[in-house]
């Protein structure tokens, strides 16, 4: 068991952004070199699927380490500025709601949700202000979509 | 000679009415996109590439190529007049060009960056079409194995090159390459596709892209205050002095020799070359203490290096088939979805659409230069947009863009995530761009290392024994040493800042 003094130097440890960063990235490669077992790694005389995410998983895992090795000096993070992450997840939820309503809701729909709520809730525009844009881009932005040939989803309601 | 008469046939292709449509089109988003905060070129680039299904290849390439020397030429804009550099390349601009703002001279420096950049652009144009050819030629020899190996030496060059750290620019495109492995690969078996469909293909450049260049932008501007000051500027304000012409003659065209020079070498040539201009001026000019102050020398030259960089770029994505960085990246991704594939054959099968885009750059120059002066006024008002109202049209626009690529919402959640990666990977120090050039070169760096060593047996020695594949190892080698021994060199006086 790890105590809270383990815990402690862990995070002592880990806590600047290339030793973070470095970290994360060693895993990545493990974790890489792991799920390439699924499939034949082949001979050097004929490479299988496995054979080129296995070496660069190797160099990822290489790389990452000596960034590991080398990342004391990098600045903390929590000297790291993180003021916007209010609006990173309003953002982020946007696009996820994007994905989801797209070709449930139609896009013209989804957009003049998703552009409401960024404008309206997070930036407080004026309805108006908010209501002209949300609306506007969506059916200018879905009309020359079309005229280029590209089709978007409709909703439920034909529209 | 023959350049000059394909030249001609290029010409009679970029100078069709609807083709000139195009490109008068694309240099006015590019020079909007170039303008704005917020959206740089690889993400416009990206976003409009479904704009062009419609279109057939030579007109789709026109469009987007217009896009990009647009944007270089729009960046310029906002970094004179309001010291904040549209997109990367203009970094350096702000210095002397916002000084000569505040100092009531903003109308000569965005002239100057103007006729700088059309001289530059065209003179780089005139060197692309002698040079893309002769190297395509050059690459009609190359096996797989050297392929392979100039992948290799292109990546480390980029690590290189790059202004941050080579060891990080490495594990970025090792992460790319990695990326670019999901999918069925060449013998068909599903690599990492977890029974996704949409994975089979593996993952879109565009979703990548537009995350982490676009709303990885968006997401680390979006809650700040409200912009500094515009200057103003009018057309009757624009003519430089006597003096000012005279001051700038010399560095445009050492900007534009240096500019195509270090635009053909892979890596973020465009940006590199407005700074070594900028270093070259100030060492060259008898009184260095007028740079930062407002001296047009400090514009003329990184403004014209930056337009012949972004052209020269071209030279070996078209003949070679390997971008030299991200936005040639998404180029060559464009053409290839379009059935054009860049490399050695690309001017021997697809002539129309090779001299089509180079004749189209002639064009597309010239429509800059004419759009960008008399229409400097109704640009530079863009940027009183509040930023809070434009960041949320740039995010429905990043959704739209790629959702129409494929007609994918799995696509908007690869964008999110990217967006995300490209937040946290910008907070943590590492340059994307690397990523993007690794996952959409993934394919062929996979297909020559496999072929070589089936062709030689399985023996690694294939790539010594050919003289040009092993001449382009050992320059990786030499390039390792040196970065090594610059890391050994900074650990030794290692003072507070980060080693890696």
């Amino acid at each position: 068991m790890v105590g809270a003094k383990g815990w402690s130097v862990v995070r002592v440890f880990f806590g600047t952004a290339d030793r973070a960063s470095g970290l994360i990235l060693v895993l990545f490669g493990i974790a890489v070199l792991w799920e390439s077992r699924a499939f034949p790694l082949g001979t050097l005389g004929r490479p299988g699927p496995a054979f080129l995410p296995v070496v660069l998983a190797g160099v990822l895992v290489g790389l990452a380490l000596l960034v590991l090795v080398f990342g004391r000096r990098s600045p903390r993070l929590r000297s790291l500025e993180w003021s916007e992450a209010g609006h990173v997840a309003a953002i982020l939820s946007g696009c996820g709601f994007a994905a989801l309503a797209l070709e449930r809701l139609g896009y013209r729909l989804t957009m003049i949700v998703v552009l409401a709520f960024l404008l309206g809730v997070v930036e407080r525009s004026r309805p108006a202000v908010m209501v002209s844009i949300a609306v506007g881009f969506a059916l200018v932005s879905y009309w020359v979509f079309r005229r280029l040939g590209v089709l978007l989803p409709e909703g439920p309601f034909g529209f | 000679m023959q350049p000059f008469s394909d030249l001609a046939f290029g010409l009679s292709v970029a100078l069709q009415p609807e083709n000139v449509v195009y490109s008068i089109l694309g240099c006015i988003i590019g020079t909007i996109v170039g303008v704005l905060p917020g959206i740089g070129p690889i993400a416009a680039v990206s976003l409009l590439l479904p704009g062009t299904f419609g279109l057939d290849a030579t007109k789709g390439v026109i469009l987007l190529g217009g896009v990009y020397y647009g944007a270089m030429y729009g960046g310029s804009t906002t970094s004179i007049l309001m010291r904040i550099p549209g997109e990367a390349a203009s970094v350096v601009t702000c210095l002397d060009g916002y000084a000569m703002a505040q100092k009531g001279r903003a109308g000569p420096a965005l002239m100057i960056a103007a006729v700088g950049s059309f001289v530059a652009g065209t003179i780089a144009v005139v060197g692309l079409m002698f040079l893309t050819p002769a190297l395509a030629r050059l690459a009609l020899r190359f096996g797989p194995p050297e392929y392979a190996a100039l992948l290799i030496l292109g990546f480390v060059v980029i690590g290189y090159m790059s202004g941050g750290s080579m060891l990080k620019s490495l594990l970025m495109a090792a992460l790319g390459l990695t990326l670019g492995t999901i999918g069925i690969d060449m013998s068909g078996h599903q690599r990492f596709t977890y029974g996704i469909a949409e994975l089979g293909d593996g993952i879109g450049v565009v979703p990548v892209a537009v995350g982490l260049f676009g709303l990885s932008e968006i997401l680390a501007t979006a809650g700040r205050k409200a912009p500094p000051k515009v200057f103003a500027a009018r057309l009757r304000d624009l003519p430089p002095s006597k003096e000012e012409w005279r001051a700038s003659v010399g560095p445009i065209a050492r900007g534009t020799v240096l500019g195509f020079l270090i635009g053909a070498v892979p890596g973020p040539g465009h940006i590199i070359s407005s700074f070594v201009s900028y270093a070259l001026e100030r060492r060259l000019s008898s009184h260095p203490e007028r740079f930062g102050q407002g001296a047009i020398e400090g514009v003329a030259g990184p403004e014209s290096a930056n337009n012949a960089a972004a052209e020269s770029a071209f030279a070996p994505m078209l003949a070679l088939g390997i971008p030299s960085n991200a936005i040639m990246a998404i180029m060559m991704a464009a053409m290839m979805i379009h059935g054009v594939a860049p490399g050695p054959m690309l001017v021997r099968e697809h002539p129309e659409v090779f001299w089509g885009f180079i004749a189209s750059m002639y064009v597309g120059n010239l429509v800059l230069l004419i759009l960008n002066l008399p229409l400097v006024g109704l640009f530079a008002n863009l940027l009183r947009i509040p930023y809070r109202v434009l960041y949320p049209l740039v995010v429905a626009f990043c959704v739209l863009g790629v959702y129409a690529v494929n007609g994918s919402p799995f696509e908007v959640w690869i964008m999110l995530v990217m967006g995300l990666a490209g937040y946290a990977l910008r907070k943590l120090g590492y340059e994307p761009a690397p990523l993007v050039i690794g996952l959409v070169l993934a394919p062929i760096f996979e297909m020559s290392l496999r072929q070589s060593l089936i062709l030689s047996g399985g023996s690694y020695t294939i790539f010594l024994q050919r003289p040009l594949a092993a001449s382009l190892l050992g320059l990786v080698g030499a390039l390792l040493i040196l970065a090594l021994a610059s890391l050994i060199r900074r650990l030794r006086t290692a003072g507070p800042g980060p080693v890696a």
